[in-house]
């Protein structure tokens, strides 16, 4: 559904990419990691059409990135940043609905109020609908955006359809308390089994490990593993990676590495 | 996703909607009031009635309110073009204002205070200085050079403030300070080197009134206010996107770039428009919208019309004060507008700082 294939990006004279590839198909989730400056969010920059300086090559669909009428594109493909600079006192619901735009014309006020209450649903934020959004925490702020993206690509669909859209995250765990990271990971392993491919920076590696299909491990802009958590959270290649001596296990009761650090 | 949930986010959609259209209505029938209490002020007192009258006339319509020959006079070609000056000028100044500040995304940004409307200022009084405006040329002269002033002084503050797709409201204002110094300069300058007749003239600009409008002087700058107030409305999905920030904007799928551009053109034209017949009249651009979010909100698609209504309502308001209230003389409304707007500016700022909002 979403390849990029040799991608190189080079900003201020450093490479920050070299000859990277990645693939998401439908129903994939794959979890981008990598210490800090490996080139994950450059990564995700370029997958979602931001940055547009890069050699290389992304397909969405068939069909490349840049092709891609931006509204067209937006109704099959949303992306949820780090932070969020929004600071004027929308409600919730307002803020959801703006992830409604690219539907303008297509879809009617009554859909674009019931993608945005499943969405909310979905996201855990339905009982902030009535909030101001500059008054919230961090991490309902976080969930408001997944909220927000969800009514973008309209996940969840229709019972009994699949939902062939693209959903780019990056770190969407950052402010969030355990329980909810484990909830948003969670609706993207959901949205995954209706289709979607998601594509999902992270930092935490154990949960990379309980939610993600495949895992790409950046370093220093380069491609170090990828391919199933079980193949790319080895002892080796995090303690080369992250310079990081780890120990990995089991999952108690999931099939899917556990890393301690030692 | 419970019946109970979906009646919940319905109601509060419909509170939001009826919240909104309450709104509209009232500013609109509240501008009207204001409208013809404004216009029939004065030293020649015309009853509403009467000015509903005078002004069906020429429209072929014969209502039961007799007015003699004098009121209309008065009315049509006094009194009219002014408040027609006043609602153009509070208009383009509260929607520039709202729609600058969805660009800067920050609620500070206000026409004056960013060093556009002296950017304007500036390029006007270097028109009638270095007198090129003679004729119908020097009346499209005036309010095209003000624009020109305006764009550039716009421009540069985005240029300075905005990095990365990102503004800061302390670099924006800082900016705003240096344009606003250089124009204080070059305007300084322009009356050193100005004779006696152009010192009257230009000492309106200094400090912004509505006075001694005629529809000669009006309507050369009609067209570039009227086209900015008419298309930034149009422009609320793309404000309310470029608030996420510029490239959640892109990755809604608005062409970020050209919503920018346009929105400096427009922002420029409106204001450049009105400083070219008004002068600099501060702080209506930040006041107006920042009481309308207080009302209903930052959504532009309501945001922008409330704006244009209350911004219109209330300069018509200023004027009426301005021109009342130490008869026989009259007071520029921009010393109003800043008795008003300042002391908001500083209670906004305060505000800001106790919210951390820097």
């Amino acid at each position: 559904m979403l390849q990029a294939s040799g991608i190189r990006v080079t900003l201020g004279g450093t490479q920050v990419l070299s000859d990277v590839s990645v693939a998401v198909g439908p129903g994939e989730v794959v979890a981008v990691l990598g210490p800090n400056g490996a080139g994950k969010s450059t990564l995700l920059a370029v997958l979602s059409g931001a940055q547009r300086a890069f050699s290389g090559r992304v397909d969405f669909a068939g069909r490349p990135l840049g092709d891609w009428p931006p509204h067209a594109l937006a109704r099959q493909r949303a992306v949820m940043a780090q932070h969020s600079q929004l600071g004027f006192p929308f409600r919730v619901l307002e803020v959801v609905l703006l992830g409604r735009s690219p539907h303008a014309g297509e879809s009617s006020r009554a859909e674009d109020l019931t993608a945005a209450e499943a969405a909310l649903a979905e996201a855990e934020a339905d009982h902030l609908v009535d909030r101001v959004y500059t008054t919230l925490s961090g991490g309902e702020k976080q969930r408001v955006h997944l909220a927000r993206v969800l009514a973008q690509i309209g996940y969840p669909p229709p019972v009994g359809t699949d939902c062939r859209s693209a959903l780019l995250l990056d770190e969407p765990t950052s402010s969030l308390d355990p329980a909810h990271q484990h909830t948003t990971l969670a609706t993207a392993r959901r949205a995954a089994a209706r289709g979607v491919g998601v594509v999902a920076v992270l930092h935490d590696l154990n949960l990379a490990a309980m939610y993600a299909d495949r895992i790409v491990m950046l370093n220093a802009g380069h491609l170090a593993a990828e391919g199933p958590p079980s193949d790319v959270l080895t002892e080796d290649t995090v303690a080369a990676v992250f310079g990081l001596p780890v120990h990995v296990t089991r999952h108690p009761t999931r099939n899917c590495p556990h890393i301690v650090a030692l | 996703m419970s019946s109970v949930a979906a009646s919940g986010l319905a109601a509060v959609a419909e509170r939001h909607r009826r919240r909104s259209i309450f709104a509209i209505s009232a500013l609109a029938v509240g501008f009207v009031a204001i409208f013809l209490l404004s216009v029939g002020w004065g030293a020649v007192p015309i009853p509403p009635g009467q000015v509903v009258a005078i002004l069906a006339e020429p429209l072929g319509l014969d209502l039961p309110w007799a007015f003699d020959t004098r009121e209309s006079t008065v009315l049509l070609a006094i009194r009219l073009p002014r408040a027609v000056l006043a609602v153009l000028t509070g208009a383009a100044l509260a929607v520039s204002g709202a729609a600058l500040q969805g660009l800067f995304r920050n609620p500070m940004a206000d026409p004056a205070l960013i060093g556009v409307s002296n950017g304007a200022a500036l390029a006007a009084v270097g028109v009638i200085v270095l007198g090129v405006g003679t004729g119908v040329f020097g009346l499209y002269a005036l309010p095209a050079a003000a624009f020109v002033g305006g764009l550039v002084a716009t421009v540069i503050v985005y240029r300075i403030a905005s990095r990365g797709g990102r503004t800061e409201i302390a670099t924006m204002l800082l900016a705003g300070i240096a344009i606003n110094a250089m124009a204080a300069a070059g305007i300084g300058m322009l009356i050193f080197i100005s004779d006696d007749r152009q010192l009257r003239e230009l000492n309106f600009w200094l400090l912004g009134g509505l006075g001694g409008v005629t529809w000669e002087k009006l309507l050369p700058a009609v067209p570039f206010v009227l086209l900015a107030v008419v298309v930034i409305p149009l422009l609320a999905r793309r404000l309310n996107a470029l608030l996420l920030g510029e490239t959640e904007a892109l990755h809604l799928g608005f062409h970020v770039e050209n919503t920018k551009r346009l929105i400096v053109t427009l922002a420029a034209l409106a204001t450049g428009g009105t400083v070219a017949l008004t002068g600099v009249i501060g702080f209506v651009g930040l006041v107006v919208p920042h009481l309308v979010r207080l009302l209903i909100g930052p959504d532009h698609r309501i945001l922008l019309p409330a704006s244009i209504l209350l911004g219109a309502g209330l300069m018509l308001l200023a004027d009426l004060f301005a021109r009342t209230i130490v008869l026989p003389a009259e007071l520029p409304v921009g010393i109003l507008t800043s008795c008003v707007g300042g002391p908001f500016f500083i209670w906004l700022l305060v505000r800001y700082r106790a919210i951390g909002g820097w």
